[in-house]
């Protein structure tokens, strides 16, 4: 339950009452920790390319590096979400059209973090 | 203003046919195909960790499929994109932080991206392939 005073809620989020700032700040967090993240991911992928399973199971089973994969895969989906949503508020006009179409876009990014955070965890714990 | 569900269809100004591409234009539709094009490739990502979880002999499917030509030419051009939108990211926050908005530096700044992009993606699989010994 939200007890701030109007004057309170307003300083820090300005006149938005539809999210529209928290989003602005969501994607600039993102954004920033993406930098470091994503130059990581590069040098990651490159020392990784062509490598077989064992040598790839042994370079995630560091803790180093589970853990920069998983904060690299759920840093991305979220700005991949923020990214792709004003993309379709920019051409998706129709209602129904659009909110499917955001629906949808959640769902894959949901499906895709999942998906590659239970993929590190199973190469990491798996037989 | 919508009434119901149904939007009336307005005119659209010209644009494309009006207004000669620039640095600044070309630059920012750039940034949201790279980023768009990179939502794409992050399925490449979790197929690549699924097939590792699957075990050697998927993983090693997929890594095959990663060497082959055609999928060399798809990392490498989002290795292009992710350079690109990273520079240009970085851009849109400085930007953010109030800084950088005179035209000038506006237009050197989307130059700056453009070459920090292709020296990255150059060095990146310059480095790559000699590591891999195919250099």
């Amino acid at each position: 339950m939200d007890m701030s005073s109007p004057l309170a809620r307003a300083r820090g989020h300005g006149a938005s009452t539809t999210g529209g700032t928290r989003h602005w700040w969501s994607q600039r967090m993102t954004s920033v920790a993406m930098v470091p993240l994503s130059l990581w991911f590069v040098y990651s992928m490159v020392g990784l390319a062509g490598v077989d399973h064992a040598a790839f199971a042994g370079w995630i089973s560091q803790l180093g590096n589970m853990l920069l994969m998983s904060l690299f895969v759920i840093t991305m989906f979220v700005h991949i979400g923020q990214g792709l949503q004003v993309v379709v508020e920019d051409y998706v006009h129709s209602e129904g059209a659009k909110i499917a179409t955001l629906m949808a876009i959640k769902a894959c990014v949901y499906l895709g973090g999942a998906s590659c955070l239970l993929s590190i965890f199973i190469v990491v714990f798996g037989n | 203003m919508k009434t119901g569900t149904t939007t009336k269809q307005r005119p659209l100004s010209p644009h494309l046919q009006i207004y000669r591409p620039q640095i600044t234009s070309i630059v920012s539709i750039l940034h949201r195909l790279t980023g768009v094009a990179m939502s794409v490739g992050a399925i490449m990502l979790v197929y690549w960790l699924a097939a590792a979880a699957y075990g050697p002999e998927p993983f090693d499917r997929a890594q095959a499929l990663f060497a082959s030509w055609f999928g060399q030419l798809v990392l490498f051009g989002l290795t292009f994109s992710l350079f690109f939108h990273l520079g240009n990211g970085i851009r849109h926050l400085v930007w953010d932080a109030g800084h950088g908005f005179e035209l000038p530096s506006v237009r050197a700044g989307g130059i700056a991206v453009v070459v920090f992009a292709l020296v990255m993606t150059a060095l990146t699989w310059f480095v790559a392939c000699t590591q891999a010994g195919a250099l």
